[in-house]
């Protein structure tokens, strides 16, 4: 039990830090994509594409065993967080995006009548009705990284997974060790979705939308 | 840095890989979308065993594939079941997705107007005989574009079964890294696999859909 702990913190670790990360690319990514003058559009359209369509295990290993080669020495901590980050990322991109883009027309129309500048528009008007809108789907991505977590225990870090299988070699006690390690991460995931509730009734306090708290 | 003759030395390996990672997907696909209709089909007919299913599959969603995979390979043969990697791993993929699977059927068959079960009951129709003739055909055709994104995703899980050693893409470009210190070129192929035919597969899902909108 205490040795599963102490992987449950790493777990925890790597999603907090995964999720700082995925939250910034994804900023990064969609604004890329929406204003970004051509080549930065296509390079951030490179990036969603890649880790959207090949398998987080695959970025995990490639980052692992291939950057070595280019001369680019990572902790396994560290890949583990790029990899995960920048997958959830690339999925998230697509969320921002979407959010941006289904802020009402009218909102849009009144900036530019305001004679704000883009910036301004961005900051004051757009994006504080799109991150509502965001909240909801961004608790799904998060589920999916707490989820992804499990994979770095295969990069060699001793995270809830990792501990389960050792815990699991050496007391045999199979169904026990992966029942409570099962119950761990469902606690985790929980967390995760009533504190985005609760983030989401926070955001749509005053506003016509999202739940009635 | 890349070194094409040994590109084209392992091509051969990994496209006999790349077999067992289509069969897997399929496999896996088959069970999902299987197991998920008879789920939400079970929440349709019995709402009091409604909340049974609801948990399990909240359950299985909210909890890592790769401790499930561990679950079926470790756990069965205590049981007295004993499954080969493949199995095991092919079946808990199949059993993950199906919880996903199941909320796109509940989703589709909630489409269903309720005039249409009205409908049914006026003309005298049994219960089986509705669900079958009458609801099933039109709450499935508008999810089947969902269906086909959980294709993908489950297509882009089969790496997980290299950690039961099941010989699938990935499992092999670690073995073949393992023998020649090579891993740039294995592991960087096995990339351009899954981003080929993912990509493939979403343009596939795309043509699907405007073919169902149009009939």
């Amino acid at each position: 039990m205490p040795g599963l702990l102490d992987g449950a913190v790493l777990t925890v670790e790597i999603t907090l830090l995964g999720a700082v990360l995925a939250v910034f690319m994804a900023l990064i990514a969609a604004l890329a994509k929406l204003y970004g003058p051509l080549p930065i559009r296509w390079l951030s359209t490179t990036y969603i594409e890649i880790f959207r369509g090949t398998s987080a295990l695959v970025q995990l290993f490639w980052l692992y065993f291939v950057l070595p080669q280019f001369g680019i020495f990572l902790d396994a901590f560290v890949v583990a967080v790029l990899a995960l980050g920048l997958n959830i990322g690339a999925y998230g991109a697509e969320v921002v995006r979407g959010a941006i883009v289904s802020v009402a027309r009218g909102q849009w129309e009144a900036s530019i009548a305001l004679n704000m500048s883009q910036a301004q528009m961005l900051r004051r008007i757009i994006l504080p009705q799109a991150f509502t809108a965001m909240i909801p789907p961004w608790g799904n991505l998060f589920i999916e990284l707490v989820k992804s977590t499990s994979l770095v225990s295969l990069i060699t870090l001793a995270d809830l997974t990792f501990k389960a299988q050792q815990m699991n070699q050496t007391t045999l006690k199979t169904v026990p060790v992966f029942t409570l390690v099962l119950l761990i991460y469902l606690a985790i995931s929980l967390t995760v979705t009533i504190g985005m509730r609760l983030l989401e009734q926070r955001a749509s306090r005053g506003l016509t939308r999202g739940r009635v708290a | 840095m890349w070194d094409w003759t040994f590109t084209f030395e392992i091509l051969p390996v990994l496209a006999r890989a790349a077999i067992m990672t289509v069969e897997a997907t399929a496999l896996g696909f088959v069970i999902a979308a299987t197991l998920g209709l008879v789920l939400a089909s079970i929440r349709l007919a019995f709402p009091a065993a409604g909340v049974v299913v609801t948990v399990l599959v909240e359950l299985i969603r909210s909890t890592p594939l790769l401790i499930q995979i561990f679950f079926l390979y470790f756990v069965l043969p205590k049981a007295g079941f004993v499954l080969d990697a493949f199995t095991a791993g092919v079946a808990a993929i199949g059993i993950h997705y199906a919880a996903y699977c199941s909320e796109v059927y509940r989703a589709g068959f909630e489409n269903v107007p309720r005039g249409q079960w009205e409908a049914s009951i006026a003309l005298n129709l049994s219960p089986w005989n509705t669900f079958k003739d009458i609801i099933l055909p039109q709450a499935l055709p508008p999810v089947v574009p969902a269906l086909g994104n959980y294709l993908i995703a489950l297509f882009k899980e089969t790496p997980l079964l290299s950690a039961i050693a099941v010989l699938e893409l990935m499992q092999t470009a670690k073995n073949i890294g393992s023998e020649t210190f090579r891993y740039t070129e294995p592991v960087t192929l096995v990339g351009v696999f899954f981003l080929v035919m993912s990509l493939v597969s979403a343009g596939m899902v795309r043509m699907l859909e405007s073919w169902l909108q149009r009939r």
